[in-house]
């Protein structure tokens, strides 16, 4: 398997125009998923070795006939969560580092439930931009935008129940979503 | 005694001889009575016939016949003048005979007597008691007791009408249901008491239903009272006591129970009018009445609520809206709240016996309406500044010792339907600091007694800073008098001023900002030699000096005569410049002090723009700015000899809601890791409650602020969301 040289954001361009896939396209984070690549815009020699094995491709033609097949794998309830989870982890750049800014959520939830979930993800990315509260987001409360999206029916928000656990943004966003339809 | 054996025809002729002439004497016929010779010899009859071995023992005979002997006597004699009689005249001869057939059974026991002893445990037998009872009941009772018991509802019931009865007739009859009964007072609730609760029920329906119409909540009540007291003496002049708890129970539900919507909510009468008009003796009547009947009290204590709470509410309002300067208004609010207060535990006490209901009634309307003064202050602000009226010099000097205390205790206790305590905390505190600090304190033993008043009600580390800063002020006097002793004893060391220094623990008093002032030199020596002091008594503590806090006399030595100044030291430190110059600028002046531009501000506009223009400013604008140019003005005057010229202190509050904000945010996340640490699992919503009762006694946290630092604990790693249950937490050890 080549020789390109994956230790950089260079390489992995690289590897984009090679696919034919725009390196902001969320096919390369499932790439990336599926190596459990561990450094954003990196692939080691090992996580890519490992990944076409799992994949069982060993060139680059091969490898882009398996992408449709990746999404699918990737779309699976019991892999999605997954996914969404290694995302946002696969934002955390800095050692120690456990929350990410406000842009680069709104990029990343574009890019992860834009196409599943394009009406949640447009007002949230809206507002995620209005307001002041937040300059990051944690964890807790990434995961909770997926649960958010899955459960609470949209856009009338009537199963949404503020004194249960939910995070304060998304009270916060709940309320803003009530105050702009009335 | 004869002890021999005796034949039964003679036996029993002995003995049928005595019943005849029981019966005889029962008939009220002249007989004699029997002699105790006469009695035994009957007794040892019946002996004889018994205490024998078969087949001379005639026991179960001598049973029989003492059956039969009744039996024949109640249906010859005692039944026929029952019939065709009824109403009070069959009770009245009913109780006749019942008195008859006692003596009957009575004296035939006597005689039979022996029975009684051996062959009735023998054979298992009812005793000869039982027996003449189960005669009754069977050939008496049983007949009748359907009349009898309709004409003793009758009798009552023409004795609620207000008709006087023979109560002790009813007595007697009723004895006779209970007696029949034998032990269990079964035929008296099954053959009477049922139906008489049933009809005393109806009676009182139909008396309810017409009064309810008639007649306003307190008329109604007074009927309702009558009704119950009758009823009682009802109870003790002929009923069973058994009865009473049954009886009550029914009148109640007839008359208060059915009807306590319409009664309390009569439009011009009822609870609500009561209040309003102040009616204590009736409201007192209502609580007697309702206070046994289970959930009796729970619209009356909640009428009261919505009373309170309304009354409050517009007051509050009507203050708000009034245009009084606003120190004064805010005063005027507390004190009508506490006017309020005092009317209506009042009523909690006298008229509602202090019940547990409407204690909490009040607390929560005063909870409800003292929260919100519609003003920009909050309450917690406002009664802060309220004691500090009342505490400092000059604010109180007309009141008595007494009003003074008893409005600081009133004031006290509205600190418990306050729901910012904390915030009220850390502004009397800044409070009790000036008056501390700047001698402004009227009383010590007032300070001293609310503090023990706020410990009392909230607890000891409410107050344990504040004592804290009370001892300072005490050992600060002690330090001083041992400072003079160091000073006459270092003469070269005394800085050639006067200077009393006060130590202040830090934790105790409130945070102040310590500022890098450029003192003149002189001040600079008694720091310098206070510091020398200091360290011959402790090398351990870091002493910083706040100098805003001071407070300094110069003679200002003007062209017409000397006056004492008494201004801050930050002031004194900006007059000194002038003595070594004469005219300096706004910037000169910034150089040398060292100030910050909004302190400079403050500080020359008290001293030249004020009342006391000490320095001169050109140009003689009414503000400071940063191009003007001062000069000591030596043509000041005043009649005075000594004036203080005052410093307006910075306005702390925006500081103070910051400072307790924060404070709060600590507490509230120490609450979740406590709770967490102890319970380990615990679902959200419990979390919250468990949080808010914890912080209960200090404040009441926003819910939204506990959600925010559930989740900065989250951050942290102290908590994590269960995978399973979004809506449970675990702890992270």
């Amino acid at each position: 398997m080549p020789l390109v040289c994956l230790s950089s954001p260079e390489g992995i361009e690289a590897l984009c125009s090679d696919l034919g896939v725009d390196y902001t396209d969320v096919r390369i984070l499932m790439l990336a998923w599926k190596l459990k690549a561990e450094k954003q815009g990196y692939f080691t020699q090992d996580e890519w070795q490992t990944g076409l094995k799992a994949l069982g491709v060993d060139s680059l033609t091969k490898l882009k006939k398996a992408l449709p097949e990746l999404e699918k794998e990737v779309e699976e309830p019991s892999n999605y969560e997954d996914f969404y989870i290694y995302a946002f982890q696969y934002c955390l750049t800095e050692e120690k580092q456990k929350s990410v800014d406000i842009e680069s959520i709104c990029e990343l939830l574009n890019l992860v439930l834009g196409v599943q979930f394009r009406p949640q993800v447009d007002s949230l990315v809206e507002y995620l931009k209005v307001q002041n509260d937040y300059k990051v987001i944690n964890a807790d409360q990434w995961i909770n935008f997926l649960r958010f999206c899955k459960e609470i029916s949209f856009p009338d928000l009537e199963n949404y129940d503020a004194t249960q656990a939910w995070p304060l943004i998304l009270d916060n966003f709940v309320e803003w979503m009530r105050e702009k339809q009335s | 005694m004869e002890s021999k054996t005796i034949d039964f025809e003679r036996g029993w002729d002995h003995v049928y001889k005595g019943i005849k002439q029981l019966r005889r004497i029962l008939e009220g016929l002249p007989e004699p009575l029997f002699t105790s010779g006469e009695y035994v010899m009957l007794y040892s009859t019946v002996y004889n016939m018994c205490a024998r071995n078969p087949p001379h023992n005639y026991s179960q005979q001598l049973y029989d016949k003492y059956r039969e002997v009744l039996e024949e006597y109640i249906t010859s004699t005692l039944s026929p003048s029952l019939r065709g009689k009824r109403d009070e005249f069959l009770l009245r001869e009913l109780v006749k005979i019942w008195v008859n057939h006692k003596v009957m059974v009575r004296w035939l026991s006597r005689f039979f007597n022996y029975l009684d002893r051996y062959f009735v445990d023998y054979r298992s037998l009812p005793a000869l008691n039982e027996v003449g009872m189960t005669c009754f009941t069977d050939l008496v009772y049983r007949e009748v007791q359907t009349n009898i018991k309709d004409a003793a509802i009758v009798l009552i019931g023409k004795e609620r009408e207000g008709d006087r009865i023979d109560c002790s007739l009813l007595k007697n009859v009723l004895d006779i249901f209970v007696a029949v009964g034998m032990g269990s007072m079964e035929r008296y609730e099954d053959d009477f008491e049922a139906d008489m609760l049933r009809d005393t029920g109806a009676y009182y329906s139909r008396k309810a239903s017409s009064w309810i119409e008639e007649d306003s909540c307190p008329e109604y009540m007074l009927k309702c009272e009558e009704c119950l007291k009758k009823e009682r003496d009802r109870v003790f002049h002929y009923l069973r006591s058994s009865s009473e708890v049954k009886l009550i129970e029914k009148v109640q539900h007839e008359l208060l129970v059915t009807y306590i919507d319409r009664l309390l909510e009569k439009e011009h009468s009822g609870c609500r009018a009561l209040l309003r008009d102040d009616k204590a003796d009736d409201l007192s009547r209502m609580y007697r009445l309702y206070c046994k009947i289970p959930r009796g009290l729970d619209p009356v204590a909640d009428i009261f609520k919505q009373h309170v709470t309304a009354e409050g509410t517009a007051l509050v309002q009507a203050i708000g809206a009034a245009s009084n300067a606003p120190g004064v208004q805010e005063h005027v609010l507390l004190r009508k709240i506490i006017e309020l207060h005092c009317k209506y535990m009042a009523y909690v006490t006298d008229c509602f016996q202090n019940h547990n209901l409407f204690c909490n009634a009040l607390k929560d309307a005063f909870k409800v309406f003292c929260n919100n003064t519609g003003t920009d202050s909050s309450s917690a602000e406002l009664l802060a500044t309220f004691c500090d009226d009342i505490l400092k010099k000059g604010g109180s000097e007309k009141l008595s010792d007494e009003a003074i205390e008893e409005t600081l205790e009133n004031a006290v206790k509205l600190l418990a339907y306050i729901n910012d305590r904390d915030l009220f905390a850390e502004f009397y505190r800044k409070k009790l600091a000036r008056r501390l600090l700047f001698d402004r304190s009227a009383n010590d033993d007032h300070e001293r007694s609310v503090l023990s008043k706020l410990k009392q009600q909230c607890g000891e580390q409410f107050t344990s800073k504040m004592e804290g800063m009370v001892t300072d002020i005490t050992l600060s006097r002690e330090n001083h008098a041992a400072f003079e002793d160091y000073l006459r004893s270092n003469s070269a060391a005394h800085p050639g001023i006067d200077l009393t220094v006060t130590i202040l623990t830090t934790g105790f008093w409130p945070s102040y900002k310590p500022c890098n002032l450029n003192l003149p030199t002189e001040m600079i020596k008694c720091v310098e030699v206070f510091k020398g002091f200091y360290e011959t008594k402790t090398k351990h503590k870091k002493l910083t000096w706040i100098y805003s806090l001071g407070t300094c006399n110069l003679s200002g030595m003007f062209d017409q005569k000397t006056i004492e100044l008494v201004v801050s030291t930050h002031q004194a430190a900006v007059l000194m410049l002038f003595n070594t110059s004469d005219r300096l600028s706004y910037s000169e002046i910034m150089d040398q002090l060292n100030s910050t531009h909004e302190d400079l501000v403050r500080l020359l506009h008290s001293l030249s723009c004020a009342k006391y223009k000490i320095l001169s400013k050109q140009p003689d604008t009414k503000t400071i700015s940063r191009s003007d140019y001062f000069e000591f003005n030596s043509k000041f005057t005043n009649k005075l000899r000594r004036i203080k010229i005052p410093l307006p202190p910075v306005d702390e509050k925006k500081k103070i809601v910051e400072d307790v904000d924060k404070d709060r945010r600590y507490a509230i996340d120490a609450a979740i890791v406590r709770v967490m640490k102890t319970r380990k699992v615990l679902g959200y919503q419990q979390l919250v409650s468990e949080c808010v009762e914890q912080l209960s006694q200090t404040f009441k946290p926003d819910i939204k602020a506990i959600k925010k630092q559930i989740e900065d604990l989250i951050t942290r790693e102290f908590l994590e969301r269960d995978e399973e249950n979004p809506n449970t937490f675990k702890y992270l050890a």
